[in-house]
């Protein structure tokens, strides 16, 4: 374990703990940020540096953003008056803890494990990528296309505010 | 370089907080967060995988992610839509209170 | 074949279509009806003289002349075995011609006096159509030639008995009486049938005449009269008794007789036709028919005919004594029938079928013609049947008084005019030659003293004396009166109501009186025995006209001893009824006065009717109770536990369905809806509960598969 790979894993860790269990659903978002950027660089580390920078910009500057407006329209930034787990979330926990155990056991016990060979850094440049979505992945590309249009008019479309519903 | 498995295990312990938290939690954006986490997550195991496996060159790991994380984002932004609209209805965005689905 | 013999079948089938047409006329068709009747039987009647002229032909050589005709009905085997087809036939022979000749003459004149008589009832058209009916029946009896078509036209005769009795059957007594003349008839009818059966079982035919191979031929009687039965009796006999039974039942011979005095419930007509000249014939003409059969014996005198004349004797004074204590007009002449009949049965059996069938031919002639005269004053007197009620009727009916006075002297016996005198003194003389015993003679004597006695007394009350019924309702004191049982005051007799008085019947009806009267008359002398043209017709003796026979000593002292006798009788009754005659209804009849005991049992006909009700029919109705509690008790009763046993089961099965079977499948059915209700907890509508499932799902699965994958 190299060092930069600890202090950014630390990060991300304690970030997305920091996330998941404050009370402010603000403090969450913003921590929920931090982890992004942990990840983000993650992916530079592993040599995808094109991710890493999709990861900042629509993470970071689209989605946590996002979630901040959503927080902000639902008054989640008053202080919740009631606990901020729900009922039975000792389960919850324990079968996240199962799940983890789980997964664990299958990467440490499996071949994947051992130390090994690393293949040489590949060229992972925006020439290629943009190569590769025109050539190979061009049908995916087009139906995210497809999907982000449905999805867009499906979020305006479900958060309309309808003109009976308001309420003075 | 650290080896595989020690990506491996951040992205499955990044998954297990975001599962904790979507099964927890009681607001119903903090598990939309959960959820992103656990893509987040798996995101990273793609990226981890794709470095050390055996042809880089094709750049599959990168395809893949690049795509999760457009769907992600055009899952974050309906999800949220439908928690404001939610809202709206239902003056409160608790999981636990929100139970017409009910059988 | 002669013409006569081959449409001999006609004289019966000409009246059997003339009542086939009537029934099917409406009421109100009366004329149409009525000449039916009378044209088919007058057409009957002229072919019944041009068989009877074709016999003529034949006859008189001593020999008996016999023409027979037989076809095959029906076959039931094969072709070439014998005695596998039934084969029916008719013959003519003399006692056929003359039956034939006598039943229609006298029925056509009946049925020109029934169309006075029933001119006012409403049901004329079914009575012509009965009595067209009854007329085939007995022409079909008296041609037959098998014993079993013979038995088919015996029992047709008893149903028209029966319908023409209960004529009028809205009367209770009407239907009774011919409910009881069908009932008694029947069971010498069942003895018949039995002959019957026994005669074709021993000699394989039913036939009488078949070319020798009939049943009343030689060869078969020699057969049957050489076997004998268990008992020890010849085969023969037992036949001829059993026969005779069906004739004890159809011509009233004692002890089969009740039936034929509540038969005058029908009316007039029929009680002279049916219960007078013709039916009761019918048994008679049977022992004719089948004389062979009865006579052959091996001894002198049969078996069979000793029976047969010992049944007649008794029947003879037995009914004669009762007459004497009647008072209906009808009833009186009925027991003279029986009592008739009873001598007619004797003369078979001790002198053989020409003196018994003289004796039933004149008898025929004017026990009609006194029927039809009774019928003549009932109507004249307004239907008055009672003779204590009745009296002077010779002012008021002269011609019915004169040609009854004729009727009554024939059937006394009077002597040389009078064609019953003839008959009568036949059957004494064969009575006194008679080899077994002399009872029978001395015993015909008495009878008919008591004849010449009852007839005068009748004659007395009905026609002699005052007129006693004054139109006024007069009820005859108590305990001497059969009619109105209940106790009244004496009431002295009045003159009668104006117009209530008798009248003489119309032409239509005493016409026919006046025919019968000269017949009686004419039939005196062609049987006496100076010319006996009628015994030898029926081929018992050659013809002679011999004057000097009537002077032979044995022939003539029976003559005159039957004469002194008639006259002795009819002398009593003068002496007791004609010279003081009665005045008034209620008076007590003489003889009663001075025997009072022995003239209740008289007129309580011997208690024979009580007897046979309190012993049989009161057995029948025990019986008919006990099978009819047996009935509801015993089957009913275990049907019935059967159908609760049934329904038992299927309470259990009802009981077993509800409880067990639904009751399961509705728990089963609870416990999977409780189980649905229990599992749609898990859809409670919390996203998250959801989410955990999930994530305990893929927990659990991954484990599954690593180390499944792991252990293979």
């Amino acid at each position: 374990m190299t060092l930069p790979f600890a202090i950014i894993a630390v990060l991300t860790i304690a970030s997305a703990v920091a996330a998941m269990t404050l009370r402010d659903l603000v403090h969450c978002a913003l921590s929920l940020t931090v982890t992004f950027a942990g990840l983000a660089a993650f992916y530079l580390q592993l040599d995808a540096q094109f991710v890493g920078f999709a990861q900042i910009l629509v993470y970071i500057g689209a989605v946590a953003i996002l979630i901040v407006f959503a927080v902000l329209l639902t008054r989640g930034s008053e202080p919740p008056l009631r606990s901020i787990f729900s009922s039975g979330w000792t389960v919850g926990v324990g079968i996240a803890v199962v799940v983890f155990g789980v997964l664990s056991r299958m990467i440490l016990s499996s071949r994947l494990a051992e130390p090994r060979e690393i293949p040489p850094t590949p060229e992972a440049t925006v020439l290629q990528i943009g190569d590769q979505l025109m050539s190979r992945y061009v049908l995916p590309l087009e139906v995210v296309g497809v999907l982000l249009t449905a999805a867009l008019i499906g979020a305006v479309i479900i958060a309309l505010r309808e003109k009976e519903a308001l309420k003075p | 370089m650290t080896p595989l498995s020690q990506y491996l295990l951040v992205s499955a312990l990044l998954f297990t907080i975001g599962l904790a938290g979507a099964l927890t939690r009681r607001n119903a954006i903090m598990v939309l967060i959960g959820i992103e986490l656990m893509l987040n997550a798996a995101n990273l195991n793609f990226i981890a995988f794709w470095r050390y496996g055996p042809n880089p060159q094709a750049l599959t790991g990168i395809m893949f992610v690049i795509f999760s994380i457009g769907v992600a984002a055009a899952e974050a932004a309906v999800g949220l839509a439908l928690i404001i609209s939610i809202y709206r209805h239902y003056q409160t965005a608790n999981v636990d209170d929100i139970t017409s689905m009910k059988g | 074949m002669a013409w006569a013999l081959q449409n001999l079948w006609l004289i019966p089938a000409l009246p059997l279509l003339a009542a086939a047409l009537s029934a099917l006329a409406k009421q109100r068709h009366r004329k149409f009806a009525a000449s039916l009747a009378i044209g088919s039987l007058a057409l009957a009647l002229i072919l019944s003289c041009v068989a009877f002229v074709t016999l003529l032909f034949h006859s008189g050589k001593g020999e008996t002349v016999r023409m027979f005709h037989n076809f095959e009905w029906f076959r039931f085997g094969d072709t070439n075995v014998p005695g596998t087809a039934l084969r029916l036939g008719w013959v003519l022979d003399p006692l056929t011609a003359v039956m034939l000749v006598m039943v229609c003459f006298v029925g056509l004149l009946i049925f020109i006096y029934s169309l006075g008589y029933m001119a006012h009832d409403e049901n004329f058209t079914r009575f012509f159509c009965f009595l067209s009916l009854f007329a085939a029946a007995m022409l079909g009896v008296v041609i037959a030639n098998n014993l079993l078509l013979l038995f088919i036209c015996w029992e047709l005769v008893g149903l028209t008995s029966y319908l023409l009795i209960g004529f009028w059957y809205h009367k209770p007594s009407a239907a009774a009486a011919a409910k009881k003349a069908f009932i008694t008839t029947r069971i010498g009818d069942l003895a018949l049938l039995l002959g019957m059966v026994w005669l074709y079982s021993q000699t394989g035919t039913l036939l009488f005449y078949d070319n020798g191979s009939g049943c009343l031929e030689q060869s078969t009687l020699i057969k049957m009269v050489a076997q004998t039965t268990s008992l020890g009796m010849a085969v023969s006999t037992g036949i001829a008794l059993l026969i005779f039974c069906g004739a004890v039942g159809k011509s009233g011979q004692v002890p089969l007789h009740v039936w034929l005095p509540d038969a005058m419930e029908g009316p007039t007509p029929v009680s002279a036709l049916i219960h007078a000249a013709t039916m009761v014939a019918a048994g008679v003409f049977l022992v004719a028919r089948v004389y062979p059969l009865m006579a052959i014996s091996p001894e002198t005198v049969s078996t069979a005919l000793k029976v047969v004349t010992w049944v007649g004797v008794l029947t003879a004074v037995f009914a004669a004594s009762i007459a004497v204590a009647q008072n209906d007009i009808k009833r009186i002449l009925a027991y003279s029938t029986i009592s008739q009949l009873g001598f007619m049965m004797m003369g078979l059996g001790v002198g053989g079928i020409a003196v018994g069938m003289f004796h039933l031919i004149t008898h025929a002639f004017f026990k009609a013609l006194l029927f039809m005269g009774a019928g003549s004053v009932i109507h004249g007197c307004h239907e008055e049947q009672d003779i204590r009620r009745l009296g002077g009727v010779r002012k008021y009916m002269p011609v019915t008084f004169a040609t009854y006075a004729i009727g009554m002297m024939a059937l006394s016996g009077v002597p040389i005019f009078f064609s019953g005198f003839w008959s009568k003194d036949d059957i004494l003389h064969s009575a006194h030659a008679w080899q077994v015993s002399h009872w029978p003679f001395y015993l015909g004597l008495f009878g008919a003293l008591l004849t010449a006695f009852y007839m005068t007394r009748q004659i007395c009350y009905v026609f002699l004396g005052p007129f006693r019924s004054s139109g006024r309702k007069e009820v005859l004191t108590s305990s001497h009166s059969e009619l109105d049982p209940e106790p009244s005051s004496r009431k002295l007799s009045e003159p009668p109501l104006a117009g209530w008085e008798p009248h003489e019947s119309p032409r239509v009806m005493t016409v026919p009186l006046i025919i019968l009267a000269v017949m009686t008359v004419l039939l005196a002398f062609i049987g006496t025995p100076a010319w006996r043209w009628f015994q030898s017709f029926l081929g018992e003796e050659k013809l002679k006209f011999d004057l000097s026979a009537l002077t032979q000593p044995e022939v003539l002292w029976i003559m005159l001893l039957a004469t002194a006798v008639a006259f002795l009788g009819i002398g009593l009754g003068w002496w007791l009824y004609g010279r003081t005659p009665v005045t008034k209804p209620e008076e007590v009849d003489v003889l009663e006065r001075i025997w009072p005991d022995v003239l209740t049992v008289l007129r309580k006909k011997y208690y024979v009717d009580e007897i046979y009700e309190w012993s049989v029919v009161g057995f029948n109705a025990w019986w008919a109770k006990t099978c009819d509690s047996l009935d509801y008790w015993v089957w009913n009763g275990g049907i019935k536990l059967l159908s609760y046993a049934v329904i038992g089961l299927s309470w259990v099965n009802r009981f077993f369905d509800e409880k067990v079977v639904n009751f399961g499948f509705d728990e089963g059915c609870r416990r999977v809806t409780q189980g649905g209700s229990l599992m749609s907890r898990l859809q409670d509508g919390r996203v998250q509960h959801y989410l955990r499932v999930i994530g305990f799902a893929l927990a659990v699965l991954v484990l599954f598969l690593i180390w499944g994958c792991r252990a293979s």
